[in-house]
């Protein structure tokens, strides 16, 4: 990860740097940046790949709760016999994956079928490589990062038709169909609930965005985008928008178990399924390390008192929380329809993103603002973030009343 | 013989330009004649580069903002162009640019 | 010349070739969004950031799902997108005239003598290209975003099925 030039900071903040640059220090000088950029892409794909392992376990267990189950408590550690509250379950989940037998039906593209997995697998872990995980941690150093990580994301959709068109079954092509339909419908406003950030930050490069939220007013808030009208604006729409573009229930039609089959991966079995999960997975932490970077802070520590925890720590915490609610979420609501689904993006979420986008440019504006002005800048914002979430959000369900339950 | 790369450049869009020629001349369905001219519009926002990038003034991003003026304006051309022949494909019942030559649908 | 710009070169072209002889339209498609990947990537190693990205997620993002939808809706019904070569009649004339642009192209490029800066120019980050577009360039960004919309309506007014009472099949 490209070390800053900041040799001043604490051990333990450059900590990861320094064990690399003791990895590499004993290749010739021209050779070591090819090595640091390997050994970064190696320490990513170790570390969310075990994440993913993790968070497999961690989803069944929290489902478990919710559901007043105990969830996967049996898989014991091998060689040992001792059962760890499901521990060693992601072991038996991968070695059952392996072993599967690898079906490819009679008619596929096979190259075609074969390329899906890989490429979405590909393009997922390619938007890791922007986010800022740490003070000094930042794999790539980009002046465009946002962008890269957004046309990094589109890329998958072709990699969701590919999967659908190469498994030549009907109702994979449609449900790729359905997929694309959802991914491309909810891109617009995951796109325009981070035109703010840019707005504001006058920057597309994710370092120099947490960088200026760095500041505490009266020395305990943070001055995160979310403590803002838009920011918290923003961030809800960017988090409605993440959960429909990672496939997440409620928005987790492409795949819906209980309708469809599996949708655009009927077709595929073994390991290339669970490539397409971690694919989903990764997406997943990318989109929350993403919102966590422009939203919560980054790797910023929420009051000046707690900054000597190492960076990366916080930014850890933050993005376990943000994969929690995911779940969460996941365990609460139940799943939308389609026409509830696209109505909701583009009724809802566009139209909101586009005032919010108004609210920052106001909020830009009136930064100059002072005393009793402060108290009317947040008045003003706080009615343009809520005003038109009233009027649309009341439109929406029209109709839907409060149902009364005859027989009850 | 000697050349820039500012002559690399040209000839690979040229070559680009000229695979692009090819499949729009030579392919019947539309659908390929439009990507086609697509790979063309490419080919020449690669020139407006190579002459920002290496030409003898480059001017403060003058290229970058052409190409970024003309990647909007293809986008536009293949959407128009993709609903003609969704539209096309409505009356004919194919995509054929041959046979698509009457005025009334 | 680096070896880097070599590669993409080739690659592009190839694709991109090999893309306009194929069959099979998906595959076609998909093809080609690997040579606009691969013009991105020329747009990368030319130092044009901000480009690149935009190509990747207008290109590879946007068009070829368009693209891929329209092959989709107008595929003849049974064979998965298949279509016919290019006849002899019409790959002969196309490659001579491709071939004739190509050579005319090529003698014109070797023979002249290009001047190239003495050194690159300075790096130019987003936010000049911001200011750039804010400023000078205001006007022809909101003619840009006129036509956008205009494209966007007409494209929809075009490929949207006629009112109910419309013969929807003239056969």
């Amino acid at each position: 990860m490209s070390a800053h030039p900041a040799n001043a900071l604490p051990l333990l903040e450059r900590l990861p740097v320094a064990l690399r640059d003791a990895c590499t220090s004993w290749l010739p000088e021209s050779w070591r940046w090819l090595a640091n950029s390997l050994l970064s892409i190696v320490a990513i794909f170790v570390v969310f790949a075990t994440l993913f392992a993790l968070l497999t376990l961690a989803e069944r267990k929290i489902l478990g709760r919710v559901q007043n189950r105990p969830g996967p408590n049996r898989a014991p550690l091998p060689f040992l016999g001792i059962r760890t509250y499901g521990l060693a379950q992601p072991l038996a989940d991968g070695i059952k994956m392996l072993t599967k037998e690898d079906i490819v039906p009679r008619g596929a593209d096979r190259v075609l079928h074969f390329l899906a997995p890989v490429a979405l697998l590909a393009f997922s872990i390619l938007t890791f490589a922007v986010i800022p995980y740490g003070r000094a941690l930042l794999p790539v150093e980009l002046d465009a990062a946002v962008l890269y990580f957004f046309a990094a994301g589109a890329a998958t959709e072709l990699a969701i038709f590919m999967a659908g068109w190469a498994s030549r079954n009907k109702y994979s092509l449609l449900a790729a169909m359905r997929a694309l339909a959802q991914l491309i419908s909810y891109e617009l406003p995951l796109l325009l609930s981070i035109v703010p950030v840019v707005l504001v930050a006058g920057s597309l490069s994710t370092s120099e965005i947490v960088e200026q939220q760095g500041t505490w007013l009266f020395g305990v808030f943070p001055q995160w985008h979310v403590f803002t009208p838009w920011g918290f604006a923003g961030f809800l729409i960017f988090f409605v928008a993440a959960l429909a573009e990672s496939n997440r229930s409620p928005f987790d039609l492409p795949e819906a178990e209980s309708e469809l089959i599996a949708g655009h991966l009927t077709e595929y079995s073994g390991f290339k399924y669970a490539l397409f999960f971690m694919a989903e997975y990764f997406g997943m932490c990318a989109l929350s390390g993403m919102g966590v970077t422009l939203f919560l802070g980054g790797w910023q520590a929420p009051i000046p008192a707690l900054a000597f925890i190492p960076s990366y720590g916080w930014f850890a915490a933050k993005l376990l929380a943000l994969l929690f609610v995911f779940m969460w979420i996941r365990a609460t609501f139940p799943r939308l329809r389609i026409d509830q689904l696209t109505r909701l993006a583009w009724k809802f979420l566009v139209p909101l993103a586009l005032v919010n986008l108004f609210t920052a440019a106001f909020w830009v504006l009136s930064s100059g603002w002072a005393g009793p002005l402060a108290f009317a800048r947040w008045l003003v914002a706080g009615t343009l973030v809520l005003g038109p979430f009233l009027v649309l959000g009341r439109r929406l369900s029209a109709g839907l009343g409060p149902r009364t339950y005859r027989y009850a | 013989m000697n050349l820039s790369p500012l002559h690399l450049c040209l000839l690979f869009s040229s070559a680009l330009f000229c695979v692009g020629l090819i499949g729009a001349l030579s392919r019947g369905n539309s659908i390929l004649v439009l990507l086609g001219v697509e790979l063309m519009l490419n080919a020449g926002n690669i020139n407006l580069i190579a002459f920002w990038r290496f030409g003898p003034a480059p001017a403060e991003g003058t290229g970058v903002l052409f190409v970024l003026f003309a990647i909007a304006i293809a986008a536009a051309e293949a959407a128009v162009g993709l609903a003609l022949v969704i539209a096309v494909h409505r009356h004919q019942r194919n995509i054929r640019l041959q046979e698509a030559n009457h005025l009334r649908g | 010349m680096s070896l880097a710009f070599l590669l993409i070169a080739f690659l592009t072209v190839a694709t991109a070739a090999v893309a306009m002889a194929l069959r099979n339209l998906v595959r076609s498609a998909l093809l080609l969004g690997a040579s606009w990947a691969g013009v991105a990537a020329f747009y990368l190693w030319a130092g044009a950031e901000f480009l690149a990205f935009a190509q990747v997620l207008v290109y590879v993002g946007a068009i070829s799902m368009v693209v891929l939808f329209a092959v989709l809706l107008t595929r003849p019904s049974r064979d998965e997108g298949a279509v016919s070569p290019a006849s002899a009649g019409r790959l002969l004339p196309a490659l001579i005239a491709g071939g004739s642009v190509l050579g005319v192209l090529v003698g014109a490029i070797v023979g002249s003598p290009l001047r190239t800066a003495a050194k690159p120019p300075l790096a130019f980050t987003v936010r000049e290209l911001g200011l750039q577009l804010m400023g000078p360039h205001a006007a022809s960004l909101v003619v840009v975003g006129a036509l956008l919309t205009v494209a966007l309506l007409g494209a929809v007014v075009i490929a949207a099925p006629g009112r109910p009472g419309d013969r929807e099949d003239p056969r």
